[in-house]
């Protein structure tokens, strides 16, 4: 073992260390912040496979951007910030089953395939730079660069389309028409209360009716 | 540098994230395990660029594509939980059983209530 082997075997070990906590932990925000380890190692390790580049790239976007854009959609959709019991679904052991096949499979092939594939890193040494990468990128790659431009737009279109809710389209608008109709009938109180049952479950009644109400006021 | 460790590295993080994409209820935990899933396949890209050495490094520019692919696939995908999140007051994906076959499970299901309220109506 050289010593870039074994930067880079620790580095890997915190690596999936660190994505097994993701998938295991109990906390969702624990999560996230987990996942900012694991992309830190990942990029670590970007360095050290001489793709310089790419492993700035990863950190200003995935720990960067990525990360934050998790935790905002943690916070928006009011998680339980504390330690919470149900984060895994019923088919726990048939998931974990299935992810211990992949990896015997995957490792397998793998250890099989390049046990004795070796490469000297040194001749390697800035073939990462963003002199190279930057060079082949507007030369030779230009226009898959460009149709990811577009994709991107595409993408920034459709989550500002998804998250608006005062578009309104040709067909009727499902988040906008639905309140109005699930209201219409005016059941008592204790109706829709005995409908659902729990105490728990009359607070989404009583969201709505404030959301509707300030729409209704909105509108007047 | 022997490429088998870096190699396995990756085969187990795509493994780890194929058992949080299958064993997590929450929406944005998924969409976390599909990020590691992404990011194996990034490690692997990485990794043959270097064995071969290629002139017009294929492998690092299929790398910063996939990185500019997955911030767009979590910018639509985070869209995608508020919105559900917003018309169902919950991100639980076994709960979310409105296009599923057979029966909907009608009591320990908040989507697919409303939606018996709309139907009866």
């Amino acid at each position: 073992m050289t010593a870039a082997d074994v930067v880079i075997v620790l580095l890997g070990v915190v690596a999936v260390g660190s994505g097994v906590l993701v998938v295991a932990t109990r906390q969702l925000v624990h999560a996230a912040l987990w996942l900012v380890v694991s992309f830190g190692a990942l990029a670590g390790s970007y360095l050290v496979l001489t793709a310089e580049f790419v492993a700035w790239v990863q950190v200003l976007i995935y720990v960067g951007a990525v990360v934050v854009l998790l935790l905002f959609g943690i916070m928006l959709t009011r998680a339980p910030i504390g330690r919470s019991e149900d984060l895994d679904s019923g088919n726990r052991i048939v998931a974990l089953v299935v992810a211990v096949a992949t990896a015997a499979v995957l490792v397998t092939t793998l250890v099989r395939g390049f046990r004795s594939a070796y490469v000297p890193i040194k001749d390697r040494v800035g073939s990462g730079s963003s002199h190279t990468l930057g060079g082949s990128l507007f030369q030779t790659w230009v226009l898959p660069f460009e149709a990811l431009s577009v994709l991107l737009l595409a993408a920034l279109i459709g989550a500002i389309v998804l998250s608006r809710t005062d578009i309104r389209g040709a067909g009727p608008e499902p988040e906008e028409e639905d309140p109005a109709p699930r209201r219409r009938p005016a059941a008592p109180r204790g109706v829709v209360a005995r409908r659902l049952g729990t105490a728990k479950r009359r607070t989404g009644p009583d969201d709505e009716d404030t959301i509707v109400l300030s729409r209704v006021d909105e509108e007047i | 540098m022997h490429l088998v460790y870096p190699v396995v590295i990756a085969a187990l993080l795509f493994a780890v994230g194929v058992y949080g994409v299958l064993a997590r209820r929450n929406a944005i935990l998924v969409l976390m395990s599909v990020e590691l899933m992404l990011n194996a396949v990034n490690l692997n890209l990485v990794v043959f660029d270097m064995r071969w050495a290629d002139r017009l490094h294929g492998g690092q520019m299929l790398t910063l594509f996939v990185i500019v692919l997955a911030a767009a696939e979590v910018g639509i995908g985070l869209a995608l939980v508020l919105l559900i999140y917003r018309n169902r007051r919950t991100v639980d994906i076994d709960r979310l059983r409105t296009l599923a076959e057979g029966d909907p499970d009608p009591d320990s299901d908040v989507g697919s209530m409303t939606d018996d309220e709309g139907v009866r109506r």
